[in-house]
């Protein structure tokens, strides 16, 4: 199992490298990088969603907000406060401290509003968002309502993309371990795992402070790949798009997250020639994708090499 | 099985989907300097609100740089080629703008882009340009701070605090007043800039503030903070809004709270839309605002514009918006036809260097790569819109 890991992680960093390699050299020009980095983006932020709304059962819509808090507190470490680092230490420090705050922001208020269920964390949480945008209009040191300008442009393909492999690393992980385990019994059935002696609360608040952790990453990224903090790219309507990612996919699927981050970040620039019919074609697709596979591209399942396998065996099995 | 062959197909499916997103795009090959222009045409990106939360303005926009290019190409384009207008949507978000500049700039090769509409798009996408040393001009991002992202991005409108000046001495030397009250949307950068542009000429002029309150944009009912500005008694009101909350504060000011009409409203771009007279009614009538430009203004060059533009847009009459883009376009054509080339630097130099007569007034860059040119104040009079005066930039 371990070593089947190792190849998968060093195959899927090896990828990476040769598409940043074919991007420096002008192979690959920057508007494909654009769109490759942001895919990467998408696929943390949808990955991370699932882990709360998927596997945790918890129908979160703020992520939009935890995005925003990584962004504007990642930037501000790289923009506002001159630290004598190079690059490439400054960078990933910004985007750790950027996650952290959004973890924090997320245990604060997680704890109080894990207890509710359903619609009711659904409109708490929507809230949530809101409020950190707002935050964000009014508060005058990150340039308030005219966003934060002059980040530097720190992130490029690699740096998403390898961020985007160790973090679904991490989360596909936590999944797999007890903890995880304890997360999916709570979306099955919460009285259930309450009764086999589960802390639910304290579950509940771990999912969601790693999803929020991710988010902030991620916002970090955004924000230094557009060079520009805006309140406005943190609505709520962004937090739907990701969630969008993650029903597509299948809830609780992280392959289907990261399929669906991908796919619908390729659709909606295949799409930008049409222009006024662009979001008219864009719902009719996720009217008719969502009428044939309710369950989302993927359903539950996970995507993976050895599900070949099976079909081989099971053919072999016909031939006999 | 018959599940796995769906699950196998439909992934196909997005596979496919997502590859023909990929390669279905321009084969257009990368013009990084632009050094000559390819081919018959010379490329002019646009990045544009066609949809989203302010698509009428992205699509007067529009048809403002469509009219401008037609009539360009009918006299027969500039260096004897004709202009292709390439358009790109940017769904009014920041992340759109700034792939839709690297797509124009990658994919098509563009010589130059128009765009966009809001100061924060403008914002995302102008890095972008500037980067790849592409010159950028926006119609309509009245935000000091675009231009300030490098020696690429102009504009074609003028700048926020310029209103903001305008307005203050209007009120003085032309209404003759003394006291004014500030209403600002706290939500809005376009807003909180102008109120202290508004504030330090109206002081320093003799004037004085006697009442300042905020609202924010969405909110409904302005009866008490009305009511606060009414009690501070002051001669003029200023607010420097969109319309949306603006037609609903001009209609209970006047029919809730009581004002009386010798209290003058005043306003700033922001204002520009029918929607103000469908909110307020009667009530916006004896208000002022400051503009772009205004389709009752005397002069030869606007009232071709309008007639051409009538004509080419079943006979809608262009706003403020269509205005600046039509003069942005012809900026442009100006600069690429005196710079005989779409060489990056030289047309630089060439739109730094332009001076016409546009439809919203004269265009001539500061060394800000802001135009000075003159506003007009706008009356609004029995449920309409009528030129006032034409204030010139001191």
């Amino acid at each position: 199992m371990n070593k089947k890991k190792l190849i998968f992680i060093t195959g899927a960093v090896a990828v990476g490298v040769v598409v940043q390699l074919l991007i420096s050299s002008g192979v690959i020009n920057p508007y494909f990088a654009q769109i490759l980095t942001l895919m990467s983006m998408y696929a943390i932020l949808a990955t991370s969603l699932n882990l709360i709304n998927g596997i945790t059962g918890q129908f979160s819509l703020g992520h939009a907000g935890f995005m925003a808090l990584g962004g504007y507190f990642s930037a501000i470490l790289t923009t506002k406060l001159a630290l004598p680092l190079p690059n490439f230490l400054m960078f990933p420090l910004s985007l750790l401290f950027g996650g952290l705050v959004a973890a924090a922001a997320g245990f604060l208020v997680g704890l109080p509003t894990l207890r509710l269920r359903g619609d009711y964390l659904a409109i708490a949480t929507l809230g949530l968002g809101e409020i950190i945008r707002v935050m964000f209009v009014n508060w005058k040191y990150v340039g308030a309502a005219a966003g934060m300008k002059g980040i530097p442009g720190y992130t490029n393909f690699l740096w998403t993309y390898v961020i985007a492999v160790f973090s679904i690393l991490i989360i596909v992980n936590f999944i797999k371990s007890s903890h995880g385990r304890a997360c999916i019994s709570i979306r099955e059935d919460e009285i259930a795992a309450e009764t086999m002696g589960i802390n639910t609360t304290k579950y509940k608040v771990m999912a969601f402070v790693i999803g929020a952790f991710f988010a902030g990453v991620a916002g970090g990224i955004f924000g230094h790949l557009i060079r520009l903090l805006h309140p406005n790219s943190f609505t709520f309507m962004v937090s739907v798009e990701i969630l969008l990612m993650v029903v597509l996919g299948g809830l609780g699927s992280i392959t289907g997250s990261i399929a669906a981050a991908v796919f619908l970040t390729g659709l909606t620039e295949a799409l930008r020639q049409f222009s006024d019919l662009r979001m008219i074609i864009y719902s009719l697709m996720l009217i008719v994708i969502m009428l044939f596979r309710p369950q989302g591209l993927l359903g539950t399942r996970e995507f993976s090499l050895d599900m070949f396998s099976k079909f081989t065996k099971k053919a072999e099995k016909a031939e006999r | 099985m018959k599940r796995k062959l769906f699950l196998i197909i439909a992934l196909l499916m997005v596979a496919s989907l997502v590859l023909s997103a990929c390669t279905s795009k321009d084969p257009a090959p990368v013009n990084n300097g632009g050094d000559k222009p390819t081919g018959e045409t010379i490329k002019i990106g646009g990045i544009l609100e066609m949809t989203g939360n302010i698509a009428s303005f992205g699509q007067s926009s529009r048809n403002g740089i469509v009219l401008a290019f037609e009539e360009i190409n009918a006299k027969g384009g500039v260096l004897g080629k004709q202009i292709e207008f390439v358009l790109e949507d940017n769904k009014s978000i920041q992340v759109e703008s700034a792939t839709a500049a690297q797509k124009l700039i990658q994919q098509n090769g563009v010589a130059a882009i128009l765009g966009a509409v809001a100061s924060s798009n403008t914002l995302a996408a102008a890095p972008i340009a500037q980067d790849a040393k592409i010159p950028l001009i926006s119609p309509s991002s009245t935000n000091p701070a675009v231009t300030e992202v490098g020696d690429y991005i102009f504009r074609s409108c003028f700048i926020d605090p310029f209103q903001g000046v305008v307005m203050s001495k209007f009120a003085i030397e032309n209404l003759g007043a003394k006291t004014a009250a500030i209403m600002t949307d706290n939500n809005s950068d376009y807003s909180i800039g102008l109120t202290e542009v508004f504030k330090e000429a109206f002081t320093a002029a003799g004037g004085k503030i006697v009442s300042e309150v905020a609202y924010v944009s969405g909110d409904t009912d302005f009866n008490s903070i009305l009511t606060s500005v009414k009690n501070a008694g002051p001669e003029v009101v200023f607010i420097p809004g969109y319309y949306d909350s603006v037609g609903l504060i001009l209609d209970q000011a006047k029919n809730n709270v009581g004002f009386s009409s010798d209290i003058v409203f005043l306003g700033t771009d922001g204002w520009d839309s029918p929607t103000l007279f469908d909110l307020a009614g009667d009530s916006a009538n004896g208000t002022y605002f400051s503009n772009h430009y205004s389709p009752d203004a005397d002069s030869a060059i606007v009232k071709d514009f309008i007639a051409s533009y009538k004509a080419k847009f079943n006979g809608a009459i262009p706003d403020a918006l269509a205005a600046t883009a039509y003069d942005a376009a012809y900026m442009i054509a100006a600069a690429i036809e005196s710079a005989g080339t779409t060489d990056a630097a030289a047309l630089r130099d060439a739109i730094a260097a332009v001076q016409l007569e546009g439809v919203s007034g004269n265009i001539k860059l500061n060394e800000k790569r802001d135009p000075v040119k003159s506003a007009v104040v706008i009356k609004i009079d029995g449920g309409a819109q009528t030129y006032y005066s034409t204030v010139e930039p001191n």
